[in-house]
Order: structure tokens, then sequence, then C-alpha cells
């Protein structure tokens, strides 16, 4: 077990543990918070893999952005902050679904992959690298790319203006009511 | 190094994430677990493609699109959780059964003794 190894097999029981207590925790807030741990941890994985420019756009969305975006809206629907019932009803089912899940992919993964093993070789994913290989090959998902992001943008604007939508004609009234009493509390 | 060791991890991950999916009632924390599973690919994604030695980078280029769709759909996510919540005033998946098939009336899972919301009388009537 080389040093490489050791590094990877720590980070991965902290991503592995925390993404636990994400699921299991009662309370809301420090759901997300693990989540955090998680997805650094899962930075700190791929920097050992050498995926140097993967892991600070990991660190830079998904520890910056997606989560900050997550407790916005943990805050916007006034979720009960403090310990909680958050679990559903069907959580022994999701329980046997997922320790099935995981046994069959590890069975499957330690069958197909035991005594595979390459060292990695340092500056394969750097940003220069990474930068050509995008620009040059994948530049047309690139572009896809760019349109998905305006149309999730545009879809998310939408989605939460409330003044626009197709005219209901004899629900005027009621949406009038219904706003007001929005406003009272 | 061992290319067990992030199969494994990713694995485990993904498990831990359809269990989120399938455990949790609160809408937010379903999106949470959606994102750990996403995770669990990328992970595998860098793992092979630095195992292949890539020169295209196929795997590392897919993650970062992996990484940017996520971002859309954790965004257009909570749009429509926020707008659920505007309209229910709660975003207990559990309780949106709107679509469900059994409207059974023995088969209602609302706790006995809560008040019907006025959005159920609404679309009664």
């Amino acid at each position: 077990m080389t040093g490489q190894e050791i590094v990877f097999a720590l980070l991965g029981v902290v991503a592995v543990g925390s993404g636990v207590l994400v699921v299991t925790t009662r309370q809301i807030v420090h759901a997300a918070l693990w989540l955090v741990v998680s997805f650094g941890a899962l930075a700190g994985g791929y920097l050992v893999l050498t995926a140097e420019f993967v892991a600070w756009v990991q660190v830079l969305i998904y520890v910056g952005a997606v989560v900050v975006l997550l407790l916005f809206g943990i805050m916007l629907t006034r979720a009960p902050i403090g310990a909680a019932e958050l679990d559903s009803g069907n959580r022994w089912a999701a329980l046997a679904v997922a320790a099935g899940t995981a046994a069959v992919l590890v069975t499957v993964v330690v069958l197909g992959f035991r005594g595979v093993s390459a060292p990695p070789k340092a500056g394969g994913g750097s940003a220069e690298e990474l930068g050509a290989a995008v620009f040059r090959t994948w530049v047309l998902p690139f572009e896809v790319l760019s349109v998905l992001l305006l149309a999730a943008l545009v879809g998310a604007i939408v989605l939460s203006r409330s003044d626009i939508g197709p005219p209901e004609p004899g629900h005027e009234a009621d949406r009038d009511v219904h706003r007001d009493g929005e406003e009272d509390r | 190094m061992h290319l067990l060791y992030p199969a494994v991890v990713s694995a485990l991950l993904f498990s831990v994430g359809v269990y989120g999916v399938l455990a949790r009632r609160n809408a937010i924390l379903v999106l949470m677990a959606v994102e750990l599973m996403l995770n669990a690919v990328n992970l595998n994604l860098v793992a092979f493609d630095v195992f292949w030695r890539d020169r295209l980078h196929g795997g590392q280029v897919l993650t970062l699109f992996t990484i940017v769709i996520a971002a859309a759909e954790v965004g257009l996510g909570l749009a429509i959780v926020l707008l659920v919540y505007r309209n229910r005033q709660m975003i207990d998946v559990d309780r949106l059964r709107d679509l469900a098939e059994d409207r059974a009336p023995g088969k209602a899972l609302d706790p006995p003794g809560e008040a019907t919301p006025d959005w159920v009388a609404e679309g009664a009537s």
C-alpha cells in the first residue's frame, strides 16, 4: 500500500462517512454542512488522482455555489431549524435497496478490477492540458453546454416569477385574495 | 495506485445517495442526495480517465460538464421546490401525492386529525 493509496483511502472514508451523515442527520442545516465536508474530501481525492483542475472546479462550484444555493433553499422554505423528523416512512425499504445496490456494485467492481493498478502520472490534469482538450476536441459539447446553461437560467427565472403565466379567466379574484393573505403572513 | 480504491469509494457514495433519495422526505435533502450520486459518478470518471491515460482527457472533461449540469439541475430543482413551497406551504415529498395513482380514501397518507389544506379543497371542487 503506497502513501498515495493511504491518503486516498482516508479521504474516501471521510467522504463516505460525511455522506452517510448527510442522509441521516436530523438537523437540516447540518446536512448541508456535512455535504461541504464530503465534497471537500472528494476534491482532495481528485488531487491525489492528479486531476487538479477538476479538484479546484469542484471546490469552486460545489462547495462555493451549490451548497450555498441549497442553504438558500433551506432558509427560503422555512425548514425546521433544529432537530426534526426528516426521514420518510419507507426508511427500511430504502436501507434495503441501498444495501443491495452497495453489495452489487462493490462485488462487481472488486471482481472486475482486482489487481489492476497504474501509477498516476503528474500533470495529466493541469489546467493547460484540460483547456487544450476542451477547446480542441470537445468544443462542440462545450458550446452546447453553454446553451443548456442559458436555458436553465431562463427556466429558473420563469419558474420563480409569480407575475407571469397564462391568464386564468375567473380565477383572478381568487388569486388576488390569496396574494393579500400571503402578505399578511 | 490501485484502481479499486476510487471505484469502491464511488460505489459506496452512490449507494449512500440512493438511500438518501429514497429515505428523506424533505425535497431539499433529496436534492442533496442526488448531488452525492452525481459526485460518485464524477469520481469514477476521473479515476478511469487517470487510469487509461486518456490523451483527449474525455473523462475529466466529461466531469467538468457533469459539474456544470449538476449546477443547472440544482438551480432548476430549487426553483421548482420554491414554487411548490409557495403553493403548498410545505415541501414534504411524501405528501405531494397529486399525481399518485391510488386515490382510494383509505390509503391517504395524511395523518389523521390534520386539517385539510386549502389547495386540496380547491382541487376537489
